[in-house]
């Protein structure tokens, strides 16, 4: 055929064969893959699935199947739990996963959490398509690849996998996996969350899933280059083992099931739960009302400097569809820390439907599976493989946050509720990342447990409980202080005491956070870094008409040594952080409030480090919570008088507790009628309030109302443009040039006035 | 037929109009945005999200910066009842946070037959992490 006057040959079924496989044989690179990184569908029916599952099942011997897997799942989570050396692992953030032959994430345990086994689809697929063909790497019985870089499919970096292979006969009949938070891993910063990374080649270690362990033994060159790449080689190791034994005895569970019921049994349960979730996914879509929610947050920091980057969700329900649509979001920051890669993002959508909208659904994979996303490229939740993304938890955390509430307002109408409709969860990883020398002469660097202790929103039929676990996993805890003080040199000096007056007011307050007052002790290298924004602009918001959280920043005392003044000056301390910095008893220290990312720093011997985990958002109208239960929340100092009667107009005795409920109901009356006095007509308000563009000098990023084609970009210090969304990321000056040039500004005027 | 839609807000289907669920006025046509029939106030967030640490020492203080908050309170005209909040940008259009499908309402709730106001909700036990080392 001809084109362009251009004599086209048309190849043969043969040559084209020819030209694919030569094409498959010499490619360059085994990069991410995008067709396994963009599809969060379930792999098709393999042939033995399509033969067993068309045969009659007995569903009894499933139900059993299933259960032996779920003890074997919970057995080996707790292997790891009690084996494990990460900080991470002690506290619950782990999980052991089983998948289909095809690498499908088909089972989870009662206490795993679900991004870790989800996210781990991608690299197993990875593993499937690359290397069982590869020659000079192959998938035998006995060999386990590692993992971590989350471009190939991983929350962030910190987290690590080892997935295995389990044959029967000689067939790769499922994958078992082991994943663990590890903590550090080699990057610019200690921790593992480093917040300056400017590349993906300041985030450490960088595994694309490779072979670590044949037969059954981890290979001990590999190991000591692994080791030689991160500050904690004793971790490294110790997490490697205890990886391997928990995924050897779930192998070893997966065969004795085999043996027992038949692999028929195994494998056609796996399939099976995925493909009934699904479909009962499908089902609970179309008995949802047809229609569309949205909401808008703001990400107000970026780690480096203050940024507020949208990221709004639409959800739309149509049918059998659901379509969950995030364009509109920021673009992508290049070279800075915050933006995901979108197959994790999906995955972290996927636990937030189990966790808060449809918590009876089983952890698998297929709970996402009927979902379709709508994302931009360049976007910060679709971001680029060239932008880091070691600290994707500030975008992720909103995706656990966002869809209870979209899907909340959809849902609520409905007779038949899955669980109570709630407000937000606090969304913020707040917590101390540490690293640097220990008092026994170890390099280490990692993060402290108080990140599993958000408030969660206040519920349709109850208050939000406090710091009860992270937004990512209810199953997870907050270990012991006593176990870190022993291996670390940092000193806890308030530990988990509520931070006052810090809630998300509503009929149903939101559950609060606490604060931690932490210093150092025998070590002359320690530090910590921050990772959280939220200290300008709310992340956790209230839902049908209560308040979000307020902002949350952190606080430090320098110069001083808190342990002389223990000695010394002991009535110059307070155990309470606002306390501490609006009375600045502790002579001569510097005293410092700002946002809540904070780069790391050296903490000398006795300077204080002050953060707060964050409260949940309210639920309903502050006027209809009842008045016994603010008496209540003043009985427990959760908060202070004024803000029960500015706030919640509850007229209370403060000592004795005790609602004067005709002054109440007279003061909730007034401000009823203030309310209409001082409200605008929506229309009214609208044509008055809302401005074309942002504030001049807002580092805003994103899309701006509802019209997501257009994104606009303000660069701190530079001019404010706008592109086409989708089109490209962008790229910040360094604060600390910024911050030179400004201060050379003042210079040349103070010169010119002389 | 009515459809609750949220704490306060309800659907008359057969008025098609937004109701108040406290006071069980008409708000707005069902079918367009419910947030046109109720006032809105611009609440200055530090009002309700107060200072704890001293404004005078610090730039941060606990209290969310009015430059990067907006805090949009929706009342009810004809009784008080804060319906909504919608924390924003400055300037930012509203969000149009609910948009339902009305003729599909109707069939729905037809089938679902009578609504309970208070429906039952699952409390689904949940097992957590065990501490026990
Ligand atoms: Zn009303």
């Amino acid at each position: 055929m001809t084109m362009n006057n251009t004599e086209v040959h048309t190849l043969s079924d043969e040559e084209q064969g020819l030209i694919d496989q030569f094409l498959i044989d010499n490619q360059l690179f085994y990069g991410p893959d995008p067709d396994i990184m963009r599809n969060h569908g379930l792999a098709p029916r393999s042939d033995a699935e399509e033969s067993i599952l068309s045969s009659d099942l007995d569903l009894q011997k499933v139900n059993m199947v299933r259960g032996r897997l779920t003890a074997a799942l919970d057995e080996t989570h707790t292997m790891v739990e009690q084996m494990g050396v990460a900080p991470g692992a002690k506290w619950g953030d782990l999980v052991t996963a089983i998948f289909t032959a095809n690498g499908d994430m088909a089972q989870t345990g009662t206490f795993g959490i679900v991004v870790f086994a989800s996210v781990c689809q991608y690299p197993v697929k990875f593993i499937k398509k690359y290397w069982v063909d590869e020659d000079t790497v192959g998938v035998r019985d006995g060999d386990a690849f590692i993992h971590n870089d989350s471009r190939y499919g991983n929350i962030h970096n910190t987290d690590q996998s080892l997935m295995m292979p389990v044959f029967w006969e000689g067939q790769l009949v499922c994958w078992v996996s082991s994943t663990i938070h590890e903590g550090e891993n080699g990057a610019i910063e200690p921790g593992g969350m480093p917040s300056i990374a400017e590349t993906k080649y300041d985030e450490g270690l960088k595994m694309s899933p490779f072979k670590i362990v044949e037969n059954f033994k981890l290979r001990r060159d590999i190991v000591t280059f692994l080791q030689n790449s991160v500050r904690d080689p004793k971790l490294q190791l110790a997490d490697m083992k205890v990886k391997l034994h928990s995924i050897l005895r779930l192998r070893e569970r997966v065969l004795a099931v085999i043996e027992e019921f038949g692999v028929d049994y195994l494998q056609g349960t796996l399939r099976k739960s995925l493909e009934d979730t699904e479909t009962e996914v499908r089902r609970r879509i179309e008995e949802m009302p047809n229609g569309i929610s949205r909401v808008n947050t703001f990400i107000d920091g970026d780690l480096r400097e203050d940024v507020l980057a949208k990221m709004p969700m639409e959800i739309r329900v149509k049918d059998s569809r659901m379509i969950w649509n995030l364009k509109g979001t920021s673009p992508e920051f290049t070279n800075r820390s915050i933006n995901v890669v979108m197959g994790s993002l999906k995955t972290c959508l996927l636990t937030s439907l189990i966790l808060y909208v449809w918590p009876d659904l089983p952890k698998n994979q297929a709970v996402f599976s009927a979902v379709e996303v709508e994302m931009d490229e360049n976007s910060l939740v679709n971001a680029s493989d060239e932008a880091p993304n070691a600290m994707s938890l500030l975008p992720i955390f909103r995706c656990f946050s966002m869809p209870p509430m979209t899907m909340g307002k959809l849902n609520y109408c409905m007779p038949n509720r899955y669980t109570a409709i709630n407000a937000n969860t606090y969304s913020q990883p707040a917590t101390l990342v540490y690293g640097g020398l220990t008092q026994h002469g170890e390099v280490t660097g990692n993060f402290c447990a108080d990140i599993n202790g958000n408030g969660t929103g206040g519920r349709e039929n109850k208050d939000g409980e406090h710091s009860l676990s992270p937004v990512f996993g209810y199953m997870a805890d907050t270990g012991e202080m006593e176990l870190a003080e022993e291996e670390l040199p940092y000193i806890r000096l308030v530990a988990q005491k509520l931070a006052k007056d810090r809630v998300g007011f509503g009929k149903f307050r939101g559950g609060m956070g606490y604060e931690q007052i932490a210093t150092v002790k025998n070590s002359t290298e320690f530090g910590f870094m921050t990772g959280q924004c939220g200290s300008k602009h709310p992340s956790a918001y209230g839902l049908f008409g209560g308040y979000a959280c307020p902002a949350y920043p952190m606080a430090r005392i320098k110069n001083i040594n808190i342990f002389e003044t223990f000695k010394n000056n002991p009535e110059q301390f307070d155990f309470d952080m606002i306390t501490l910095m609006n009375e600045r008893k502790i002579t001569d220290g510097d005293y410092y409030v700002q946002d809540a990312g904070m780069n790391f720093e050296l903490c000398n011997e006795g300077e204080i480090y002050m953060i707060c985990q964050g409260s949940g958002g309210g639920y309903g109208d502050v006027l209809d919570r009842d008045p016994k239960l603010v008496a209540k929340d003043l009985e427990e100092e959760l908060i202070s008088p004024d803000l029960a009667e500015d706030i919640y107009k509850v007229i209370c005795d403060p000592n004795k507790f005790i609602v004067d409920e005709a002054a109440t109901e007279q003061a909730r009356k007034a401000e009823r009628k203030a309310r209409i006095q001082r409200g605008i007509p929506y229309d009214e308000f609208v044509a008055q309030w809302v401005t074309p563009e942002p504030a001049e000098d807002l580092p805003y990023m994103g899309s701006w109302g509802d019209d997501h084609s257009t994104l606009i970009v303000s660069p701190p210090g530079e001019k404010r443009y706008s592109i086409p969304a989708g089109s490209a990321g962008v790229m910040f000056s360094n604060p600390k040039d910024r911050r030179i040039a400004e201060l050379e500004a003042e210079l040349a005027a103070l010169k010119n006035i002389t | 037929m009515k459809a609750n839609i949220t704490e306060y807000l309800r659907v008359n289907l057969d008025t098609e109009q937004w109701e108040c669920r406290s006071c069980n006025n008409e708000l707005a046509p069902a079918r367009g945005n419910y947030k046109r029939g109720l006032l809105v106030y611009d609440r200055d967030p530090r009002e309700i999200h107060k200072p704890l640490v001293d404004p005078k020492l610090y730039d941060y203080t606990f209290s969310p910066d009015p430059a990067y908050t907006a805090l949009l309170e929706y009342y009810c005209p004809h009784c008080g009842t804060m319906i909504e909040t919608e924390y924003t940008v400055p300037g930012h259009p509203p969000v149009h946070d609910i948009e339902l499908d009305i003729d599909d309402l109707k069939k729905k709730v037809h089938a679902w037959g009578d609504i309970p106001d208070t429906p039952e909700i699952p409390d689904t036990p949940i097992e957590r992490h065990v501490h026990n080392h």
